[in-house]
């Protein structure tokens, strides 16, 4: 089992998030994260998927996924071929001796401050998810009051989008 | 009421005629004028029609009223059903008889639940079917509204496409959708929600013409370096096996799969979903494979070093235990749906296109090849098939005097119908029996719940057969367990003048169940008793305005199929009282390997022929 970070173009109607996430709890996978949002095309989502299985189930998820009718592609990004970033919010609690401390680290991972309170700061922080990871285990000790993450989102390394793709895929159906 | 009954006397023939089927298939009806406004009720009417339907199954109720409307007016005929899984069922019927959709309407809430079952058949049978569904108005969905259900929500993983249409200007365009989806690629379900204010509202009229759906492209044309790919594995195999499945009837293959096997004289088995795609009465039809297979399809899938497999998908009942399925096959797989390629078992040449497509490229190839390099010589393989299939045929004993034996009243039933006749069945022991008496010659003859296994199917599913083909003789071979889940469509039969024999292979119990109980749970039989009394199926037929006959006895058999065949203008059940205890044979335990096949207490000595030892 390892994580495996899917991006699927869909068509932004209502239902279509249920039907791609009923799908992979219809095979018995958790969804690490997910995080949909607009594209550069009016009327298509991209839903970022990340989801711990191995390669062979997988392989069917984005079978399957690719068959439902507002699903236009489906791909799977490899760590080394792509970016990923994340973005948190992290509230953590601070005695006013230890504020200090907590900035500090937070200039570091160059988090921003978007909050101060009497005791609590709040840090937002964005980067690879193992960045976001570490911010978070150093701040622990602290006190974490809440965190809330997008989870990932990804896009392949280079010139190409996930429609040029699409575009080769239609070209290599076509010549056979 | 006036309205409807004036409606249905006058447009609705008693028995529609081939030539007005055709008409309405060749002929479909003309888009109204540009700027045209209709409602959005008449616009999913008219959608229909120009979509060439001619006949629809449903009930009405609350949320679908206003479709039911310009249905008066509609050259579409409307078949009333008892209970919307009917109505399902029915669409699965004609859609399996003909290739073209099934359509089935409903109301909201219950009306649209009662079609889930339907729908998931039609899904796991990949049959073309199109769903219209009533809906609350848009301004209380989500709010629990009298007789709201989230159609949308529960059909979800059951049809290949659904949607709610919120906008009346989306109806023709939501319809032309469905029936695309529907009727193409591996062909389902679809269900479209039609709420009751987007029915009731105007808005002008508009058919779209091209139908282009991005995230839908199906591939149909197989790569033709991989059928190279295949040929060479075909030309090189020494025990090869076609697999044939549902997907060569969706696809109108068996011409093409003819071709292929007498091009390479291939032997072809075919499955549950496949019985008729190949005939069984030709030299190298081997019959049906699986846990109730023929003894010679399953053991030459077992021992085949090559499966030509098209539009399967190694089913469980079909594989037993995978890790011992067909151990020495390299398997070429072609399906239009690639996500059944590599499902299940580990393909070396996989071709993802319309199975009569590619097939028709395999004979073609085929023959080159062969004509090249000569016809590679397997008459060893083809006689010992032969062999088996005289040594190990299905047997069973029926004694002169003794209790009446299901598979014989089929071997009566396939004389009586001169092996003519389609055969629709709902699922059990009855269904086994029948898929293995009958000889099939012709695709889309046998009609059956496959995937899901839906007790009940039989007779709603013969009545739309039976419309789509008004001069053939249809049978509903169903077990009494079975057509006791939707019998009262023997009303809809009577009172839309749709006539089909029903013969209940009458055990009283839950047969399969039964047979599991004793062979499996050492004979404890638990709530699988019905009664073969109760209800008297005579009496039964005659009150839904049927003729009930019965047969107890062999002597019985060919003189009430005699009389049930003579009777043309209702329908005929023939209550067929079986022995209680029959059980189905060949049988391969669940999860248990093919190679552990079952032959049944007609064959006492048991298969240690060196010639069916596992070739190394």
């Amino acid at each position: 089992m390892s994580l495996h970070t899917v991006s699927v173009l869909v068509e932004d109607q209502p239902g279509v998030l249920t039907q791609v996430s009923s799908l992979f709890a219809r095979r018995g996978f958790n969804i690490h994260s997910l995080a949909v949002g607009t594209t550069e095309r009016p009327g298509l989502s991209r839903m970022t998927i990340v989801v711990e299985v191995t390669a062979k189930p997988l392989e069917q998820v984005t079978k399957q996924l690719n068959k439902l009718v507002s699903v236009i592609k489906v791909i799977e990004l490899e760590p080394a071929g792509s970016v990923e970033r994340e973005l948190a919010l992290i509230k953590v609690h601070t005695k006013p001796d230890e504020r200090f401390q907590v900035l500090e680290l937070a200039e570091i991972f160059r988090a921003r401050v978007i909050d101060v309170a009497r005791s609590t700061v709040t840090v937002e922080v964005s980067g690879p998810p193992a960045k976001v990871d570490a911010l978070r285990e150093l701040l622990e000790p602290y006190g974490l009051v809440e965190m809330v993450r997008t989870g990932r989102i990804a896009l392949g390394r280079g010139e190409h989008g996930i429609r040029d793709k699409l575009r080769a895929v239609a070209k290599d159906v076509e010549t056979g | 009421m006036a309205k409807t009954s004036e409606k249905h006397s006058r447009a609705r023939p008693a028995r529609p005629q081939p030539t007005a089927r055709r008409a309405a298939a060749t002929q479909p009806a003309t888009p109204p004028k540009a700027g045209t406004r209709l409602t959005g009720a008449q616009s999913l009417m008219k959608s229909l029609e120009l979509e060439g339907v001619e006949v629809m199954f449903g009930i009405p109720g609350g949320a679908i009223l206003p479709a039911y409307d310009p249905l008066v007016d509609s050259s579409v005929r409307h078949v009333l059903m008892r209970h919307e899984q009917g109505a399902g069922h029915a669409a699965e019927g004609y859609a399996h008889a003909t290739g073209r959709p099934g359509v089935c309407m409903a109301t909201s809430g219950p009306g649209g639940c009662n079609l889930v079952t339907a729908l998931a058949d039609a899904y796991m049978d990949s049959i073309p079917v199109v769903a219209i569904t009533g809906q609350v108005p848009t301004a209380v969905v989500g709010n629990d509204a009298f007789q709201e259900a989230y159609i949308t929500g529960i059909t979800m993983p059951v049809t290949k496409h659904n949607s709610m249409v919120t906008d009346p200007a989306d109806i023709p365009r939501a319809l032309r959708e469905a029936f695309h989806i529907a009727s193409t690629g591996r062909p389902g379900p679809v269900l479209v929600d039609l709420p009751k204010d987007v029915l009731i509202k105007e808005s002008e009229f508009v058919w779209p013409e091209e139908v282009d759906i991005p995230g839908y492209k199906p591939t149909t044309k197989g790569n033709v370096r991989q059928i190279r790919e295949a040929v060479k594995l075909i030309m090189a195999a020494e025990r090869p096996v076609i697999y044939a499945g549902g997907g060569i009837i969706r696809s109108e293959a068996s011409p093409e799969l003819s071709r292929l096997a007498e091009t390479g004289r291939l032997p072809v088995v075919t499955t549950l979903m496949a019985r008729g795609a190949f005939p069984d009465t030709h030299e190298l039809g081997l019959g049906m494979p699986g846990m109730h297979g023929h003894y010679t399809a399953v053991t030459a899938m077992q021992q085949a070093d090559l499966l030509i497999s098209i539009g399967v998908r190694f089913d469980d009942r079909v594989t037993g235990n995978l890790a011992t399925f067909a151990p020495h096959a390299k398997v070429i797989h072609v399906d239009i749906d690639p996500a059944e390629i590599g499902k299940n078992r580990t393909v070396d040449v996989p071709i993802v296109g319309d199975a009569k497509d590619v097939t028709a490229s395999l004979a073609r190839e085929l023959a080159k090849a062969q004509e090249e390099r000569g016809v590679p010589d397997r008459s060893a393989w083809l006689r010992r098939l032969h062999e088996w299939q005289e040594r190990f045929p299905l047997r069973y004993r029926q004694e002169d005097g003794g209790p009446l034996k299901p598979q014989f009243v089929l071997d009566r039933l396939y004389e009586a119908t001169n092996g003519d006749a389609t055969i629709v069945s709902g699922v059990g022991q009855h269904q086994m029996w029948a898929s293995q008496h009958y000889r099939f010659t012709r695709p889309r003859q046998w009609i059956n719940s496959g995937g899901l296994g839906t007790m009940g199917f039989a007779v709603p599913a013969a009545l739309g057969a039976k419309i789509a083909k008004p001069d053939e003789l249809v049978v509903a071979v169903d077990g009494d367990g079975c057509f006791q889940m939707t019998a009262q469509e023997l009303a809809t039969s009577t009172t839309e003048n749709i006539p089909i024999v029903v013969a209940i292979l009458n055990n009283g119990y839950l047969g399969m169940v039964r047979q599991w109980q004793e062979l499996f749970y050492n004979e404890r039989y638990s709530e699988v008793h019905l009664s073969q009394t109760v209800p008297d199926y005579v009496k039964l037929a005659e009150a839904f305005g049927a003729v009930g006959l019965r047969a107890e006895s062999p002597d019985d058999v060919d003189a009430v199929l005699d009389k049930a065949l003579s009777v043309t203008d209702r329908s005929v059940v023939v209550d067929f009282r079986v022995d209680q205890g029959e059980m189905v044979f060949p049988m391969v335990p669940a999860g248990a390997s093919n190679d552990d096949i079952i032959l049944g207490p007609e064959f006492v000595t048991p298969v240690d022929d060196p010639a069916e030892a596992p070739v190394a």
